[in-house]
Order: C-alpha cells, then structure tokens, then sequence
C-alpha cells in the first residue's frame, strides 16, 4: 500500500506544481525583450539590402529568428562581433556571397549627364535624392548611405559612389598611415610629403 | 560655494605631473622679432575649432590687411582674414596644419608689401555697448583662444554664467615653449586690459594672473603694470556691470605665481592649483564658476576692441638645436613655417624632424609649406641628440609610473591594456575622455610605450563610433518616414482610385437621368399634345392654355379633376406608345451610330440609358487604343531615330 501511497503523494505534488507554474506563466508573463529593436539599432542602417532583406530592420526580424549574423557587409566584422555578443551566439567571418565590406562611400551624380528620370530618387532608401521629373537629380550627401541602390535604376549611369574623403576632424590618429617629411642634411628646402602641392 | 582667491591665498597641487627639462633660455633671451614679410601667404579657411566660414573672395581680388576672407557660417564660426594687403593667386586644397598631414581649402595671399590696412573700427565706447555686442565684434574680429584648442573666445565668454573668477593663464608648462613667456615681458600692459575687458564681458568678480615661478621677468613686468593700473585706473566711473555686481567686483587684479610643474598650465590642473577645486567630469570649468584665457587672448582682445584690428598675427617660438638663432617672431597667420625656420638659421642635420607645438604636445610635421594657424605656438627643429625621435615600444612591466604621473588621476596602464584590446565600453568607464593628451605617462614610461597615441586612437575611434551611431539613426528615421510615405501615398492612391469610381457612378447616373429627361421629352411632349387636343375637345372656351409645357398641363388638370382621370388613361396608353417608338427610333440610331464607330461590344443593353452609357464607354475605350497605338508608333519612330534618349523617352 505505501507505494500507492507514494504514487499519489507525488502526483498530487505534480499537479500542484504544475498548477502554480502555469498560473505563475500567465500572471507574470514578461514582455518579450524586443529583441529585434536591439538587433536593429546595431545594423549600419545602410538600407542597402545586400544581406538579402529589404532594408535592415527586416534583416533583424530575420536575425531574431534564427538567421546568419554575418550577412551584413557594411557593418563589417565590428557588427558581426556586437551582434554575437548581444544574442550570444558565435561570431563568425563576414559571408562574402553577400558582400565585402568596403570603404565607405557616398553616391554623386554626375549632374549635366542626368535625364531627370526619377529613378534613382525611388530606388533611394532613405530619401537622399533631390529632384523632380525631368529635373535634375541631387545626392544630400550628409543623408546618403553608400548603400548603392541607385547606381542600377540609372538609365544613363550617370551615379558614381565616391569614397568618402577623410576630414581631420574625424582623422584616426593613424600615424603609421602618413608619410613623415625628413629634411635632409644637403638641402636646406625641405623635402615635402607626396602629397604636397607647392603653389608657384 | 563661491569661489574666492586672494594674492595670499594657499596654493594647492594636482595629482601626479612632471618635471622635464625646461629649455627655454635661448629662445626667450631676445625680444619677439618681426620678420619680413614672406612671398606667399596660405591662409586655411579652418584655424579654429567650429564650422568654417563661408569663402568670400576670389582669386585675383586685391585684399587689404584685415579684410575678412570668410563670413562666418552656422553655429557662430569664426571668420578669417587677410593678414596682410596683397592679391589672391589661387584657393585650392593645401597641407594643413595638423597631425594627419591632410590638405584642406587654403586661400593663398601674395603679399604687396603694402601693408595698406582695411577700414579698422575699435570700440571706443565700450561700456555703452551691450556684451552681446562686444561678442559680436570679437567674433567677426576672428578672436579664437590662443592657448590650445583654438575655441571661440566670444562662444566662450556667452557660454559661461555666473563667473566668480576670471583667470588669465600666463603659466605656459611645456618646454621650449617662449611665446607668452616674452609676450607678458614685453605687453604686460596690453594683456591687463584686455584682461579687464575679459571681465568685464564676463562680469567675473575676481581677475586673476596666474604665471609659473620660472618666469620671473614676467611676473615683475605684470607686478609694475598692475601697480600703475591702480594709480591710475578710476574704478568708480565703469558703468558696465550690473550694480550689484560693480559693488563686489573687485577690479584689482591678483598676480599669482605657481609652481613650475607639467602640466600646471592645463585649464583643469590650474584650476585645481589655484583654488583646490576640481572641474566635474564632462563639465565645464563655468560649473564651478571660473572662466579662463589665454594671455595671448587676452592681448588679441586688447588690439580687437582698443585697435579694431582682427587676429591676424601671434607670437610664435621658434627653437631648437637645429635652428642657429631661436627665438620668438610676430608670424602673421599664413606664414608657412619653413620660412619661419629660414629666417631663424634653420641647419637640418640627418633625419631632421619638425614639431609643430611643444615636445610633449606637439606633432611631427609632414610639410613643412603648412601654415601658421591661431593655434600655433612653438616650431621645434630639435637635434637628434636633443631630443631622441620615439623609439622601438617595448612590453609594458607595470611599474606604475604611469599612474603616478597622471594628473587627472587616471590609470593609464589600465587604459593602453583596454586600447590596445580595442574595449571602448571599458574605456569609456575608465574615464578616457578625461585625458587631457598631456603625454606625462608616456613622458615617465620606461618601456617608451606611446601611450598618448593608443588613447588618441581610442578617442577618435570612440568619436566615430558616436558619429557612426548618430548617422545610422539619422538614416534608419529617414527610412522608416519613407517607407511611412509610400505606405501613405499607396492609401492615398487608393483613396483617389475610389473617389474617382465613385465620380464616375455618379456622372453615370447623371447622364441616366439625362438620358431618360431626353428621352421623355418627345413622350412629354405627345402627352401635351394629346392633353391640348382633349383640353379642346372638353372645353373649347379655354383655349388659351399653352400646349407646350408639361407644367400648364398639370395646372389645367387641376380644375376638372373628374374627367383628367379618365384623359389620364388615355394619356398615359399614349405616352407609352410614343416612349416604344421613341426608344426604337434611338436604337436604331446607335446602332447606326455603332456601324460607323467599329465599337467592339455588341449591344447587350435592355434598356436605353445603360445601353447608351456602355456605348459611350465603348467608344472612349477605343479612343484610348487609338491614341495608344499612335503614340507607341511615335515612340518607335523616336527610337529608330535616336538610340541614346529611349530610356529616357519612355519615362516621359
């Protein structure tokens, strides 16, 4: 008899158990963490869609739901690292069918060349192109992403992506990077970097 | 707590500093030199900390001393001007003086000789002007902060409330470095009143002068300027201030001398020496109620409000072994610095480095055709044997020296382990952004690590980081108010598209009812007839009646209602009869109408105002194939014509 009573003693402690655990599940029911909203703020917001998605928050539902973290070209290595530490999963290389990460650039257009088509202001994902129909068309460069998106839709590929130029405002202290002028002993003119231009 | 100091008052002492070797003497040995002026001046449109100017000039104009060559932008720039008379030979991109040896926008100046002045206008009567207005002048005087970072002095004064002390730093810490050390000897009095104009801007309580205990000539030069300042100045008759302010002001400067000690001349450690308070993080020496200048500002001011005259030249130091008479120079902003090293005996030996700045501070040159800026104060062409170039970075033994060296009491061990590991949250929480990049750690470090460098690069990968973020978010609002838009304008499409059906069923209807009006007029117009024949009939008296419209009908039928029912009847058979012809006649005639158009649809119609709308649709539907026939041949046409323009003519 005492292992009848046993079996019931324990099942009446499961049930129970299993009662306050599915109260409790319901009652104080946590909000989700968005975690997509995280995943998000970490994308480069290019927009670019070189990862596959249309646009990065839809990237980072994908990400949200089970997708590779290293699909993201312009974020880089930086980002793959930032992602796998936010959702602790591993950080692997930058899937190169998607892309390499390159410098950063900024898209011009080569105004006398433009049609005023409207194309490449349609295909801009984040409204960095200014003109009207047979206008010619602008890039706000301050707005621009790099992304890309508007050098295929030019009828007259009259888009270049022009790498972004370094300002000393925002130069890296990349010291190693800069040819240092040695003057030397014979000449008492110094010797200037490559990059000098003496004005006549 | 107000903060108060007296010419007595105990002098307090900053964690860590350095005691290099000073090495001023030969250069502030001679009074400051003016030099001829050079073949060519390079003017960069950007000397100061803010946004740039806007251009102004163009190449080939001729430009008086003082004329500004820029006008100052958003967020309160600073302009720039023609430091002396001479013609504009090109504006085009030139090194610029900065550590990345980057080239940027640079007006260059051929010089006249001339030295013919544009129009100067000093403020007179300064006390009758508001400070808003003395800033305004300061600004467009292109008056910057001589001591470092070159931030706008007019910012700078209406940025800061409530200053209890106004101190003008004279202390001048790093080596070789003469500049304000011979500008206090020589402009002592100049420096005072700028000084007091300086206080009276910021209606500071207090002005103090604070020099370092290894200039003494220039303390005694201050000494004898303030004893003549308070013999002769009339304090009473300043008007300035606020009255209740100009009763506790107290207008006597105080001179104090501090001790010789790297870097007692940063804002923060003078601060901490002179009144044992420290500056919070991320905050501002005005948080605690202190202002601080440069002497060499205070003396720019002086010649801007008493002279009229723009930041057009500084003090410039130039020393070192490799230079045969060092010294300090008047350098008009512009000089390239190779012309600077040709006047003083420049002898370069083997490898022979340039710094721009001090040896702790300062900065290797790549090009030695950069100009003079607000903010350069020292050219250093050191010997090999004088200062050894940086040697080989050897593994870090935690000695510690570091952390005692600090004065901001960092752990700068702790922040090159960090740096190196590229941990910028960690960094962040070490308070890297307290550095102040005075190089007393790498100074001490005897694994001549440069330690200054990895927090450079910290700090500038932790800026772009920031800027990065902030764009991202900038372009991720701009993609979701996009993508808010299409989704707006597809409504609105929408929207237009049922508005416009629900026109169309309106105008539908309308022509229906049209239609049946037409259509009942023949109808109506029997009945009449039928109606007057009968009128005639039943009463031939009243024969006035008109028989055209139905409305005089109605109102006879009124009268003799009896026997209109019976007519009505009659009428209404006839009616009938008339509408059958009526609708068969304008059948007929669609159909007519129908043959000569090759209309597509069958008539499938029952009644006539249907049949007669599908008709009508018909016909439009046609009229659309034949124009879009038309226009595709045209486009063809204008294809075969013209490769190049077909896309675009497609969207045309």
């Amino acid at each position: 008899m005492s292992w009848l009573v046993g079996i019931i003693a324990l099942s009446a402690i499961a049930l129970a158990a299993g009662l306050i655990l599915g109260f409790a599940a319901i009652r104080f029911r946590v909000e989700s963490d968005p975690i997509v909203e995280q995943i998000d703020g970490l994308l480069p917001q290019t927009q670019c869609g070189q990862c596959g998605y249309p646009g990065c928050r839809p990237y980072a539902e994908a990400i949200a739901n089970g997708d590779e973290l290293n699909k993201c070209p312009p974020g880089g290595q930086a980002t793959i690292d930032q992602l796998a530490d936010l959702l602790g999963r591993e950080a692997k290389p930058l899937d190169e069918a998607h892309g390499e990460e390159a410098q950063k650039t900024v898209a011009v257009i080569r105004e006398d060349e433009c049609i005023g088509c409207t194309k490449c202001i349609q295909a801009c994902p984040v409204d960095a192109i200014l003109g009207a129909a047979k206008q010619m068309h602008t890039v706000i460069a301050d707005e621009c992403t790099g992304c890309d998106l508007c050098v295929e839709p030019c009828p007259v590929d009259c888009i270049d992506m022009v790498p972004v130029a370094t300002k000393p405002e925002r130069w890296k202290w990349q010291l190693d990077q800069i040819p240092v002028a040695v003057v030397d002993a014979g000449q008492n003119t110094a010797t200037s970097a490559p990059s000098a231009s003496k004005v006549s | 707590m107000a903060v108060e100091i007296s010419a007595t008052s105990k002098l307090w002492r900053f964690p860590g500093g350095i005691h290099p070797p000073e090495r001023k003497a030969p250069a502030n040995l001679n009074n400051i030199q003016r030099f001829p002026l050079p073949p060519m001046l390079f003017i960069p449109l950007h000397q100061h900390i803010g946004e740039d100017g806007e251009l102004c000039v163009a190449v080939g104009d001729y430009v008086l001393k003082g004329q500004p060559l820029t006008i100052p932008g958003v967020n309160n720039g600073l302009p720039v001007h023609a430091t002396t008379s001479g013609t504009i030979t090109a504006i085009h991109e030139h090194p610029l003086n900065h550590p990345s040896g980057l080239t940027g926008l640079t007006v260059c100046l051929e010089p006249d000789g001339k030295e013919a002045w544009y129009p100067r206008q000093p403020l007179n009567n300064m006390d009758a002007l508001s400070q808003r207005e003395v800033l305004q002048h300061l600004q467009a005087m292109g008056i910057a902060g001589l001591g470092g970072a070159g931030f706008p002095t007019a910012r700078k004064v209406a940025g800061a409330k409530n200053i209890d002390v106004l101190i003008i730093n004279g202390v001048e810490c790093e080596p070789y470095i003469a500049s304000d050390d011979r500008l206090m000897r020589e402009h002592a009095k100049e420096i005072l009143a700028g000084s007091h104009i300086l206080q009276k801007l910021t209606f500071a309580k207090q002005l103090v002068i604070a020099i370092e205990d290894n200039k003494p000539e220039a303390a005694a030069a201050f000494r004898e300027a303030i004893e003549q300042f308070s013999v002769t100045a009339d304090f009473s008759a300043d008007g300035a201030d606020p009255a209740g302010s100009a009763a506790r002001t107290n207008r006597q400067p105080i001179l104090k001398i501090v001790p010789t000690r790297y870097p007692s001349g940063g804002e923060k450690q003078l601060i901490q020496v002179l009144t044992g308070k420290q500056v919070p993080v991320r905050g501002l020496p005005a948080d605690i109620g202190i202002l601080m200048q440069n002497v060499a500002t205070a003396y720019a001011v002086e010649r801007a409000v008493n002279h009229g005259e723009p930041l057009l030249e500084r003090v410039v130091t130039i020393t070192g072994e490799a230079v045969k008479n060092p010294g300090t120079a008047w350098a008009l902003l512009g000089t390239p610095i190779d012309y600077l090293l040709a006047q003083s005996g420049f002898k370069p030996g083997k490898k022979q480095r340039v710094i721009m700045g001090g040896p702790m501070m300062g900065f290797t040159v790549t090009n030695l055709q950069i100009p003079v800026i607000k903010t350069t104060n020292c050219v250093l062409a050191p010997t090999h044997k004088e200062l050894t170039p940086p040697q080989a970075e050897m593994a870090c033994i935690r000695c510690g020296a570091c952390e005692i060296a600090c004065p901001a009491s960092l752990l700068p061990q702790q922040l090159q382990w960090l740096a190196k590991a590229q941990d910028y949250a960690g960094l962040k929480q070490h308070h890297l952004a307290d550095c102040i990049e005075c190089g007393a750690c790498a100074y001490v470090c005897p694994s001549q690590i440069p330690l200054v460098q990895y927090y450079r690069q910290a700090k500038a990968e932790i800026r772009e980081q920031t800027i990065e973020q902030q764009k991202s978010e900038i372009a991720r609002q701009r993609f979701e108010a996009r993508q808010a838009r299409l989704e707006r304008e597809k409504e609105e499409r929408l929207e237009k598209h049922r508005k416009a059906a629900e026109a169309r069923k309106a105008a539908q209807a309308a022509r229906q009812s049209e239609a049946t009006a037409t259509e009942q007029d023949p109808v109506k117009a029997a009945l009449a007839r039928v109606k007057a024949k009968k009128a005639q009939q039943t009463a031939p008296a009243a024969n006035t009646e008109s028989p055209q419209g139905p409305a005089g009908s109605a109102s006879q039928t009124t009268p003799e209602h009896k026997v209109d029912q019976k007519t009505d009847q009659k009428d209404a058979v006839a009616a009938a009869v008339a509408r059958a012809k009526a609708k068969k006649a304008e059948r007929d005639r669609l159909a007519q109408a129908e043959n000569n158009n090759e209309a597509e649809k069958p008539i499938a119609a029952k009644n006539a105002p249907d049949h007669d709308k599908k008709d009508a649709v018909a016909a439009a539907v046609a009229r659309a194939k034949a124009k879009k026939a038309e226009r595709e041949r045209l486009a063809q046409a204008e294809n075969n014509a013209s490769t190049t323009n077909t896309k675009g003519s497609d969207n045309g």
